[in-house]
Order: C-alpha cells, then sequence, then structure tokens
C-alpha cells in the first residue's frame, strides 16, 4: 500500500472506514480475483480494520451547541 | 303537641338504626357517590396507621373526610394545610363518631382538574387530526451520527444524557440546542429549538427531554405549539420527559417514547462501542477466513501446476524413452530366444541327419570300423594289414583289439 492511500484511511471516520471494510470483505467473498488482486484488497482491509480499532479505541463524545446559525464547541458549565 | 304527648309512645329508633338508616340514605343516592368536591386542606393528620384525616373547607362550610391508605399510597404530591385541593370520593356515615364524611380515593391540587381536562381536550383533538398514528411514527437509525438534544442546559437531565451517550457510543457527535424548558417562555423556545437543529446540523435523532417535576413544571411538554413542532420535526424525535409515570402530548407526538432521559439516550443508541468491538472482530475473522481461502486454492493450484509441469518435464521424457528403451531390448531378447530356439531345432534335425549319414551309423545296423594301431588309420584295403598287424575294431558300443592272425 503506498503512501497516499495509507493516508487515504487514516482520514477516515469510522463509518466510513467500516462500511468500506465490509465492503472489502464482501468482495474477497463474492468472487475468485487474481491473486495479486486479491492481495492487495486484503491489505487495504487489514489497514481499514486498524483504522476502526484506533478510532474505537479513541472516541470521545464530541459536544456541540447551536449558536446564531452556528454550530460552537460546547463546554460543561454546570457545577 | 302536649307535654306528656312524648311519652304517649315507644321509641320508633334506637341511635343505631337511626344512623344506618342515614347511612342508607346518603350511599344510596348516586350523585353522592363518586362526586369531585373542592376546598381549603385543614386539620390535616396522618397517624402512623397511614390513614389521611384531614377537613376540606371553604368561607360556609366544613367537611370531614378520610382518605384510607392504600389511597393515601397512590398520591403524587403531599397535601398540606391551607392547600387547595380537589378531592373525589363518596359520602357516607361514621356510625361510631356520628358523622357524615366523605370518604376519599383521590386528590389532586386545585387547578390540576382543569389543566387535565385542557389536556385531555388537546389530545383527542391532536389525536383527530392524526398526529400521533403509529403510521406517522419513524424507525430510529440504526447508527446513528449526530444525535440532536432539546433541553435545558444546566438541567441533570442533559448530563444525564450525554454520560449515557458517552458510555454507550462516544463515537457520535452531540448538538445541543440550549432552551429553557418551563415556564411562559419555554413553548416558543422549545419549538425553535426544534427547527433550527433540524436546519443547521440536520441530526438523525433527536433527544427533547426534561427532569421529572410536577405537572406544571412539565406543562411545556403539552403544549399545542411544541406538540406540532415535534411532529413536524424532520428527524425523528425520541421524547424523555419527567419520570415513568408522567405522559405528555409530546410523548404521543414523538417517534418514540422513552421513560426518563437517560432512556431516551440508551434508545437513541440502539449499538454501543461493545457491539462495534463484536462487529470489528467478526468481520476480522471473516476477512482472515477468506484469505486462508485463498492461499489454499493457490496453493492447490500451484501443486496442479506442478503435478502438470512434471507431465511435461524432458526428465519424464527421458525416463519414457529409456522404458520404450527397455522394453525394446526386452523384446529384442525375447525375439532373439525365440530365433535361437529355431535355430537350435534346426540344428538338432541336422545332426541328426549328419548322424544318420555318419560312417559310424553304420556300426549300428552291425558294421566295424577296422583301424590300425600304429597310425590310426582306416583299414579300407587287404594290402593294409599284415600278419601280425595290431588292429582296432569299432563295433556299434565300443572298440575292441585285433590282430591280423594269418593270412588268406
Amino acid at each position: 500500500m503506498d503512501k497516499s492511500e495509507a493516508n487515504e484511511i487514516e482520514a477516515m471516520t469510522y463509518e466510513q472506514a467500516s462500511a468500506e471494510l465490509e465492503a472489502v470483505v464482501a468482495a474477497l467473498e463474492a468472487e475468485s480475483r487474481p491473486l495479486e488482486e486479491a492481495l492487495a484488497l486484503f491489505e487495504r482491509g487489514q489497514a481499514l480494520l486498524k483504522r476502526c480499532a484506533a478510532l474505537l479505541e479513541q472516541a470521545e463524545l464530541k459536544v456541540r451547541q447551536l449558536s446564531g446559525e452556528d454550530l460552537s464547541d460546547w463546554t460543561d458549565t454546570t457545577p | 303537641m302536649e307535654p306528656w304527648s312524648l311519652f304517649d309512645v315507644a321509641p320508633r329508633w334506637t341511635v343505631t338504626d337511626l344512623t344506618r338508616y342515614l347511612r342508607h340514605l346518603l350511599e344510596s343516592d348516586d350523585s353522592l357517590q363518586g362526586l369531585w368536591v373542592q376546598g381549603e386542606v385543614s386539620n390535616l393528620s396522618r397517624p402512623s396507621s397511614g390513614h389521611v384525616y384531614f377537613t376540606l373547607k371553604d368561607a360556609g362550610a366544613q367537611l370531614r373526610c378520610v382518605m384510607w391508605r392504600s389511597d393515601a399510597a397512590r398520591l403524587r404530591f403531599l397535601p398540606q394545610d391551607g392547600m387547595g385541593v380537589e378531592a373525589h370520593g363518596r359520602i357516607s356515615v361514621y356510625e361510631a363518631g356520628g358523622q357524615y364524611q366523605l370518604y376519599v380515593d383521590a386528590l389532586r391540587p386545585l387547578g390540576e382538574g382543569a389543566l387535565y381536562q385542557e389536556f385531555l381536550r388537546l389530545k383527542s383533538l391532536l389525536e383527530a387530526e392524526g398526529l400521533f398514528d403509529a403510521e406517522r411514527k419513524r424507525p430510529l437509525p440504526e447508527r446513528p451520527r449526530r444525535i440532536g438534544i432539546v433541553t435545558s442546559p444546566t438541567g441533570a437531565a442533559l448530563r444525564d444524557m450525554l454520560n449515557t451517550l458517552r458510555r454507550r457510543n462516544p463515537l457520535v457527535e452531540v448538538v445541543l440546542a440550549p432552551t429553557p424548558v418551563q415556564g411562559e417562555e419555554a413553548p416558543p423556545a422549545l419549538v425553535e429549538a426544534l427547527e433550527r437543529l433540524n436546519r443547521l446540523a440536520a441530526p438523525d435523532v433527536i433527544l427533547l427531554a426534561r427532569g421529572g417535576g410536577s405537572i406544571e413544571d412539565l406543562w411545556a411538554f403539552n403544549d399545542e405549539r411544541v406538540v406540532r413542532a415535534v411532529a413536524a420535526s424532520a428527524a425523528p424525535v425520541v421524547s424523555g420527559v419527567g419520570h415513568e409515570t408522567d405522559f405528555t402530548l409530546v410523548d404521543f407526538a414523538a417517534d418514540l417514547r422513552a421513560p426518563t432521559p437517560t432512556a431516551a439516550a440508551e434508545l437513541a443508541t440502539p449499538l454501543t462501542l461493545q457491539d462495534f468491538w463484536a462487529d470489528l472482530s467478526a468481520i476480522q475473522g471473516r476477512l482472515q477466513t477468506r484469505m486462508s481461502a485463498l492461499f489454499e486454492r493457490q496453493r492447490v493450484r500451484l501443486e496442479n501446476a506442478a503435478d502438470r509441469l512434471r507431465f511435461f518435464s524432458p526428465l519424464r521424457r527421458l525416463q519414457t524413452e529409456r522404458q520404450r528403451l527397455d522394453e525394446a531390448a526386452r523384446r529384442l531378447a525375447a525375439a532373439q530366444a525365440h530365433r535361437l530356439q529355431l535355430a537350435a531345432a534346426r540344428l538338432g534335425g541336422l545332426a541328426n541327419r549328419l548322424q544318420a549319414l555318419s560312417p559310424l551309423g553304420v556300426l549300428e545296423r552291425g558294421y566295424a570300423l577296422v583301424t590300425r594301431r600304429r597310425d590310426g588309420r582306416l583299414v579300407t584295403s587287404r594290402a593294409q594289414a599284415t600278419v601280425g598287424e595290431a588292429l582296432a575294431v569299432r563295433v556299434r558300443d565300443g572298440t575292441f583289439a585285433a590282430r591280423v592272425s594269418e593270412e588268406e
């Protein structure tokens, strides 16, 4: 996998990565393809898997609030 | 009436009979059974028996009231002296005390009845419009990414919901639309919050929530404007207003009603972090199984190829050639042996014929060969045999010696 592909995966959200991961596995399961192609898919699948796990590991609830016509970060000010 | 006439007849009633009769009179009057009466609470007492005793009064009269423990246990508020209430019950007589009184089975703060009537009126109106129809309810997304929250920014309800979301699925993003949730300003503020949240944040689901409170506290969630805004929300709405026993009109209009704010946050996140980990582990298993199968198939293919390669290899052809050679050699040897046999047979025949032609063959027929001992020459003429000459006579089965004895 080249660097740009790795960067692309690194930028994915959990939904994006897990949706593509599902698609990759389904594609691998659905048809037999040349080994080289299958290996490339497998490698991408593993990178996506890693990305998903990292996102689950680091997940932190993000809270924003409506302010005017925009969204701004929300900090709990209740005592 | 003359004074003595009072003693003319025996008394017709005993006190008990009379009291019982009055009790019967009151109890058989339907308008006194299951009535609502309004007044101010006084002389309230609640002894250890658990029953509640009080007097209802207004400017002109007083009414003794008793509420049995089982009914009092259902009270949603604590009645106090001076409080205006509406009491529901039946009129009867406490015979031992000679008092008629109201046996209360339900009690509500004054004004709540009017609120409740308004609640019912609005409910049937909106119901008739179809706002509460089951077909209008939308399913909640299984994997919400953005959850909108409409509630007070300072309430415990918000903290409960955020904690629940954080614990269950911290992957979601929360957009808060802060708004007052009680008082005059609450209904228009709630309507605006819902509208702006949908327009600016387009959440996958909205939690509309408020912690517990009195029926007046929750009243904004019975406001027609708020109910209509909930029904009109682009995103499905989960209501979590008050406690489990509180029902507001917003609950009927919402796509899903949760008993509490915490429960609303739970319902909005059907899948938790745990589920995501399980999914991930399952898909990892599939990926590995698939790759193992792929490698296995490649291995088999390679083996087949190797087999075919061996089939066409020069070594194999060499072996084939060698085999053919061996076969040829074997066949050659066999042919040779056959030929030899033929030759031998022919030779045997020749030998027999030779045998027949041999002079020795004559011996078989009784002839003899005579040779001279001295030089081994065959004696074929008279001249060769002088007297005394040593001869060898060969007959069929051997040779014996002889000597020429005399001339003839």
